[in-house]
């Protein structure tokens, strides 16, 4: 998926230990700002959103006690911007248990910039059901929002230029986990 | 992958998995609340049938719908057809309603590519069946089938049908299904054999890429897959096979035959089947019977081709030799 995989210069603005603490973090505030409610729900946005939100659930899992069930919800079909690309390949949407009906979903995402592929997640869910509320979690924010979206649990906010690219690289993906900042080859096209 | 889909031989292994793959994601809309995908909204799909057909047109037409376009139905009894208007005329007709695909059956074989190559339209030409020549769609439906059942809806991902046995029996002469099937199982490594009267055959099928046999019997315990295909008696001016009785008795599929395939082995027909003839009551009703799983697997993998083929700037690209020189396109980045 990534056209410049060897961004040049690309130097490392989180490591490994550093993603670590940030989730654990999250995972905390998540407890705290839902008051430990049992009906949270934490879905992914493929590629790298899903393996963040088994990492959380996990870590959840430790903290307030039964195990978190994580999800992945792929938005390519609500994507605004797809017919300026060429057809891309679907993505799994997995929901676990009954429905999202009623239930606290926790969107995760590795990087928001535009806020595009929120709104997409956004109408997403809208055709899935009624969740009783829906929260956002990145593990950055490199700011440039082009839509009024916000996220509640950040990672880390890095600010950037729009001629720079945060790449996100996790283990269960590339092998080694790491937050990537370099230039962009191509013209500043903000579209996430 | 290219811009129309005109003939199974055109896909690539490479294109024929995306579409299996993407068919396999859309399938599971079907457990949803809402089943339907913004994604082609604002996209107008003609169907534009000159032949009688009533499950291959309310499956395109649920696909598109599933995904939002809008869908007008053309068909040529009662309408400009049967006046004498010709296919070019009635293409610039539909043209100029703006469609943006148009999903076309016709009697001749080769319309579906005069309309794609005429220039009389901009529009992506999906062929729904064009005399005895392809039937694309009905092949992807069988190799979806094919694949979910012997590998799982989830273990099939990505994967072809690398080393699959599938028998197709029937009337390989006047079947396009027979024809679009060989080449695309062929091109995802299944080994296909044709069984049949040689009657049945057409010229040349020595040169597919298939192997023939005229004795059902021999093939059966060593198939994975045995594809019945429907006597076409309204293709048969002629007569193929003396009665219908001998041709039951020797190349239809009864419970004893049935018997005779490996456990896992299932039975595949396209419909509309004639029971008795070509398959009997107690197969046609049995679990190894995939006819109804396939109705079902259309409208998943049409649902996938008009995504493809409508979905993006222009079908994915790739696997096929690029016709333009890389980095003609201004290439896009993605953050993830």
């Amino acid at each position: 998926m990534d056209d410049n995989a060897g961004a040049s210069h690309a130097r490392t603005v989180l490591e490994g230990p550093d993603i670590a603490r940030a989730l654990t973090r999250i995972a905390h505030e998540i407890v705290e700002r839902t008051k430990g409610a049992d009906d949270v729900l934490l879905l992914g946005i493929p590629t790298r959103g899903v393996h963040l939100a088994r990492r959380l659930a996990a870590r959840l899992g430790d903290i307030a006690g039964p195990a978190m069930p994580a999800g992945s919800l792929d938005i390519t079909m609500y994507r605004d911007d797809l017919r300026l690309r060429p057809a891309r390949a679907l993505a799994r949407t997995e929901i676990p248990g009954e429905s999202i009906d009623g239930r606290l979903v926790v969107l995760v995402d590795d990087v928001l910039f535009s806020g595009r592929t929120i709104r997409a997640a956004l109408d997403a869910l809208g055709d899935l059901g009624r969740p009783r509320a829906v929260q956002l979690a990145v593990l950055v924010d490199r700011g440039h929002r082009e839509l009024p979206i916000r996220a509640d649990y950040v990672g880390k906010n890095i600010p950037t230029s729009l001629r720079e690219a945060v790449r996100v690289k996790l283990a269960e993906e590339d092998g080694r986990d790491g937050v990537l900042l370099g230039l962009r080859e191509s013209a500043p096209t903000p579209d996430r | 992958m290219k811009r129309h889909l005109i003939s199974a031989a055109d896909l690539t292994r490479d294109d024929a998995v995306l579409i299996l793959d993407t068919a396999e994601e859309l399938a599971r809309l079907s457990d949803r609340p809402i089943k339907k995908l913004p994604t082609l909204r604002g996209r107008t799909v003609v169907t534009l049938f000159f032949e009688d057909s009533t499950r291959t047109r309310i499956s395109f037409e649920a696909a598109a719908k599933r995904l939002s376009a809008d869908v007008i139905n053309f068909s040529a009894k009662g309408s400009s057809v049967s006046k004498g208007e010709s296919l070019k005329d009635t293409a610039q007709t539909l043209e100029a309603m703006g469609a943006d695909a148009v999903i076309i059956r016709h009697g001749a074989s080769g319309a579906p590519y005069r309309l794609a190559t005429s220039g009389w339209i901009d529009a992506a030409v999906i062929n729904a069946g064009d005399g005895t020549h392809q039937h694309p769609t009905q092949a992807l439906l069988d190799a979806f089938t094919v694949r979910r059942r012997l590998l799982g809806p989830d273990g099939g991902l990505g994967r072809d049908l690398s080393g699959r046995r599938i028998t197709i029996t029937g009337d390989i002469l006047h079947s396009r299904v027979a024809r679009s099937n060989v080449d695309l199982l062929s091109t995802l490594g299944a080994e296909v054999t044709l069984v049949g009267p040689p009657t049945l055959f057409p010229v040349g099928a020595e040169g597919w890429p298939c192997e023939i046999s005229y004795d059902l019997d021999a093939v059966l315990p060593k198939s994975d897959a045995v594809m019945m295909l429907r006597v076409q008696r309204e293709r048969m001016g002629g007569a193929f096979f003396p009665t219908e009785r001998e041709y039951a008795r020797r190349y239809g599929l009864d419970g004893a035959r049935m018997a005779r395939m490996p456990a896992h082995a299932v039975v595949m027909h396209p419909g509309p089947m004639n029971r008795g003839m070509e398959i009997t009551a107690e197969v046609a009703d049995s679990p190894r019977c995939t006819a109804v799983e396939q109705v079902t697997a259309g409208v998943s993998v049409r649902m996938a081709v008009l995504y493809l083929l409508l979905g993006g700037a222009q079908p994915p690209a790739g696997q096929t030799p690029a016709a333009e020189p890389r980095g003609a396109r201004p290439r896009t980045e993605e953050n993830h």
